[in-house]
C-alpha cells in the first residue's frame, strides 16, 4: 500500500513517529481517549520493532502501524482495531479482551496468548504456542502455526488455513480448533472431532469475520478436547 | 544353667518411622501421591534460631511507649508514579478467591485495611468485594492468567508478577473440581466441576530478558503508575533477586519453603526449595551488589508468625514481610472450636491441611455456601487487624530495645544465632562467638 495515499485519505489521523518520540507518548495518548470522542484514528510510523506498541487500548480506536513491531503489540486490547503492516514479535494481542488485531506479515511465539475475546488475524505464519491458554479469543492464521499451539486452550477458536506443528491442542480444555492443512501431531487429550453443520456454520462466520474468501469450511478438520484429563485420574498419568 | 534373653523393647526405625510407613501404605492403597495445603511441616532452621542482643553499654535503647519507633514502609518508588505507603511492614500474601471463600478474602481485606497494610489477590482474579474492602490491593499476575484483565490491572494499587512460590518453586497448581463453583468457573473461563490447572510458567515470556519486556508492557498499560513486584520461590535467591532487579522490578517478593500453598503434592512441599532463613541474606547481598538495597524493596515471606520474626527478617535486610498461613489462623483456620468436625475429617485442629478438598469447617478454604457463612468477615477482619497490630508492637518492642527508631534500622549486627546452621544461613555469629561458618572468625 502506498503510505502517502493512505495518509491523505485519513487526514484526521494522529501520527506518532517512534523514531522521533518515545513509545510512552503513543500509549498515553491512546489511554487518554475519552469515551465517545471522534478523534480515534492513529498511525504509528517507524515502529522499528518496538515492544508494547499500542497496549492497553480501552476505546474503539483505530491504529495503523506502518512496519514491524516487537513483543506484545496490542497487548490487552479492549475494543481497538490495530493493524500491523509488517510482522509482529512474541505475544501479539496477548490477553486481548475485545476488538480486532490484524498482522499483515508473520507473528512470532505466543500470538493471542490468554486472549479473552476479540479477533486476531495473522495473514502470514504464526510461530509456536499460538493461542496458548486462550480464553475466548478467535484467532485466524492464514499460513502455518508452530508447535504446542492452543496449549491448555480454555475457550475460543483457532482457525488455521495452513499446517499445524507438533502437539496441537496439548492439554486442551474447551477451545475449538480448525485446521485446513496437515497436523504434524496432536497433543495430550486433543482429538479430531466430527465437523457437524453447526461447526461448518461457525467456521464460515469466523472466515467471513477475518475477511477470507475462496476457502470453504468443508476443507477443514475440527479438533477438540477428548476431556479425559478433566479430573485427575492416576490411570491417565502416562498421558503427561 | 539356663539363659533367658532379657526383654528388649520393640525398636522402630528412624528411617521408616510411623508416618513414613503410613505414607507407603496410603500410596499403595490409592495409587496417588498426597496432595495438601500449607507449607513445609518438617523442622528447618528458622527465625527461632536467632536472638537479638538488645542494648548494652555500647548502645542505648529507646523508651518503650514514649520514644517513637517508625514502622512505615514505602514500596515501589523505583519506577512507579504511585508507590505504596504502608503503616506496617507486615503485608498479606497472595491467596486466591477459589482457594479461599469470598468471606475469607473479604476478611483479609478488612483486616489489612484497618491495620494500614496491603492484601493481595491470587490465582483466580480480583473480586469486587475484595477490591472494595481493601484499601491497598496488590494484583497478582500469574502464569494461568485466570481472571486477568486490564480493568483490574488499573484499579489495583500494585502488580505482582508471580514467578514462583516457596511451597513449590517450579511448580504449578491444581484447583480440584469440587471447589469450582459457578462463580469460580466463570472467573476462570472454564466449565464447572473440572480440575483447573494453574500453569507452572508464564505463557508469553521465558527468562529475564523477556521478563524485562513484560514488565515494560505492564507499565505501559498502567501508565507507569503501579509498583511492579516480582515474586519468586526460595530457590536461587541471589540470582533470582538480581535478575528481577535487572528486569526492572520495583519490589522483589521472596517466599521460603515454609510459605503455604492452597494445594500441591506433599513431596513437592517437603523436598523442593529452601528455608526462608537461608534465602534472605543472598537476596540482600544481590541488592547490595547492585547498589539497589532499599531502592528495590525486598518482601520476605514463609513462616512469619510473630513480631520477633518480623524484626529478624528486617534485621537481615528485608524491607517488609508477608504473611499467609498466619493470617488464615488469625481469622479462624484450624481453630479448636471446630475440633469435633476436624475429627470427622480424620484430622485435628492444628493439623488440618486438606485445603483443596473444600470441606474446611472454619469456612475459609472452601466454596461451600454453608461452610463459608460460618466466617463472619467483619469479626474475622477485626481479628486479623488485632493480630497485625500485635505483631507490629512486638517488632517495635524489639527494635526499641536495640536502640532503633525505625524497624528498618535493625541490622544483622543486632543478631546472634543459636545453631551453627542458622549462623551459616543468616550470616550472623554463633551466640557467644565471633564465628560465622564460611565467613571466618573463631
Amino acid at each position: 500500500m502506498d503510505v502517502s495515499v493512505k495518509r491523505e485519505s485519513l487526514e484526521a489521523m494522529r501520527v506518532f513517529d517512534l523514531a522521533k518520540m518515545p513509545l510512552r507518548e503513543l500509549n498515553s495518548a491512546l489511554h487518554a481517549i475519552a469515551p465517545g470522542t471522534n478523534d480515534t484514528n492513529f498511525e504509528v510510523v517507524n515502529p522499528r520493532g518496538s515492544h508494547a506498541v499500542a497496549v492497553g487500548i480501552d476505546q474503539p480506536v483505530t491504529v495503523e502501524v506502518r512496519g514491524s513491531v516487537g513483543y506484545y503489540c496490542a497487548g490487552m486490547n479492549d475494543g481497538g482495531t490495530v493493524t500491523v503492516h509488517g510482522s509482529a514479535g512474541p505475544g501479539v494481542a496477548e490477553n486481548m479482551m475485545s476488538g480486532t488485531v490484524v498482522i499483515e506479515g508473520d507473528a512470532s511465539q505466543y500470538a493471542g496468548a490468554t486472549g479473552r475475546g476479540g479477533l486476531l488475524v495473522i495473514k502470514g505464519n504464526a510461530a509456536s504456542r499460538c493461542g496458548i491458554s486462550m480464553k475466548g479469543i478467535d484467532i485466524v492464521v492464514q499460513g502455518n502455526i508452530g508447535h504446542m499451539s492452543a496449549f491448555m486452550g480454555q475457550s475460543g477458536h483457532l482457525v488455521v488455513l495452513g499446517n499445524a506443528g507438533d502437539a496441537l491442542g496439548d492439554s486442551l480444555y474447551e477451545a475449538k480448533l480448525f485446521v485446513r492443512g496437515e497436523v504434524k501431531s496432536l497433543g495430550a487429550d486433543c482429538i479430531q472431532k466430527e465437523m457437524k453443520p453447526k461447526h461448518l456454520k461457525l467456521l464460515a462466520e469466523l472466515l467471513e469475520k477475518a475477511g477470507i474468501t475462496g476457502v470453504a469450511p468443508e476443507e477443514f478438520k475440527r479438533y477438540g478436547s477428548a476431556r479425559t484429563l478433566y479430573n485427575f485420574n492416576i490411570d491417565n498419568a502416562d498421558a503427561y | 544353667m539356663s539363659y533367658h534373653n532379657p526383654y528388649t523393647p520393640p525398636r522402630k526405625s528412624a528411617t521408616f518411622d510411623d508416618y513414613t510407613l503410613a505414607e507407603i501404605r496410603r500410596a499403595a492403597a490409592t495409587g496417588i501421591y498426597d496432595i495438601r495445603g500449607a507449607g513445609t511441616k518438617r523442622k528447618v532452621p528458622h527465625f527461632d534460631d536467632l536472638l537479638f542482643l538488645g542494648a548494652s553499654i555500647s548502645r542505648y535503647p529507646l523508651e518503650g511507649y514514649r520514644e517513637k519507633c517508625d514502622t512505615s514502609v514505602v514500596l515501589g518508588a523505583r519506577h512507579a508514579k504511585k508507590p505504596i505507603v504502608l503503616k506496617t511492614p507486615i503485608t498479606i500474601a497472595g491467596m486466591s478467591f477459589g482457594a479461599l471463600s469470598g468471606n475469607a478474602k473479604e476478611a483479609l481485606g478488612r483486616g489489612a485495611t484497618i491495620a494500614g497494610t496491603s492484601t493481595t489477590t491470587g490465582d483466580g482474579g480480583m473480586t469486587d468485594e475484595e477490591r472494595g474492602h481493601s484499601q491497598t490491593l496488590v494484583y497478582q499476575y500469574l502464569p494461568s492468567r485466570y481472571g486477568m484483565n486490564p480493568r483490574d490491572l488499573r484499579r489495583a494499587d500494585a502488580i505482582e508478577i508471580v514467578v514462583g512460590q516457596g511451597a513449590k518453586p517450579g511448580g504449578g497448581g491444581m484447583l480440584l473440581g469440587q471447589k469450582i463453583s459457578d462463580r469460580v468457573a466463570n472467573m476462570r473461563n472454564l466449565p464447572k466441576g473440572i480440575d483447573q490447572r494453574s500453569a507452572c510458567r508464564h505463557p508469553d515470556w521465558t527468562g529475564p530478558d523477556d521478563l524485562e519486556i513484560k514488565i515494560m508492557e505492564l507499565r505501559e498499560i498502567t501508565d507507569w503508575e503501579k509498583p511492579i513486584y516480582v515474586k519468586v520461590g526460595g530457590a536461587r535467591p541471589y540470582y533470582d533477586t538480581a535478575l528481577a532487579v535487572k528486569a526492572g522490578a520495583d519490589v522483589v517478593v521472596l517466599d521460603g519453603m515454609q510459605g503455604g500453598t492452597a494445594a500441591t503434592q506433599d513431596v513437592f512441599i517437603e523436598n523442593v526449595g529452601m528455608p526462608t532463613l537461608a534465602c534472605i541474606r543472598p537476596a540482600v547481598q544481590a541488592l547490595q551488589d547492585l547498589g539497589m538495597h532499599r531502592k528495590v524493596q525486598l518482601i520476605i515471606s514463609g513462616g512469619i508468625r510473630s513480631g520477633a520474626d518480623v524484626a529478624k527478617a528486617l534485621a537481615l535486610g528485608a524491607d517488609a514481610v508477608a504473611i499467609g498461613t498466619a493470617a488464615l489462623v488469625a481469622i479462624g483456620d484450624n481453630d479448636p472450636h471446630w475440633e469435633e468436625e476436624y475429627q470427622k475429617l480424620g484430622t485435628t485442629a492444628g493439623a488440618y491441611d486438606d485445603w483443596h478438598e473444600g470441606k474446611d469447617p472454619a469456612g475459609i478454604t472452601t466454596q461451600d455456601p454453608e461452610l463459608s457463612q460460618r466466617l463472619d468477615p467483619v469479626t474475622a477482619g477485626r481479628r486479623l487487624a488485632n493480630y497485625l497490630k500485635v505483631m507490629t508492637l512486638e517488632a517495635q518492642t524489639i527494635a526499641r530495645a536495640c536502640g532503633k527508631n525505625h524497624l528498618h534500622n535493625l541490622e544483622p549486627e543486632d543478631l546472634v544465632a543459636l545453631t551453627i546452621e542458622a549462623s551459616a544461613m543468616a550470616q550472623v555469629p554463633l551466640a557467644g562467638t565471633s564465628w560465622i561458618p564460611g565467613k571466618g572468625g573463631f
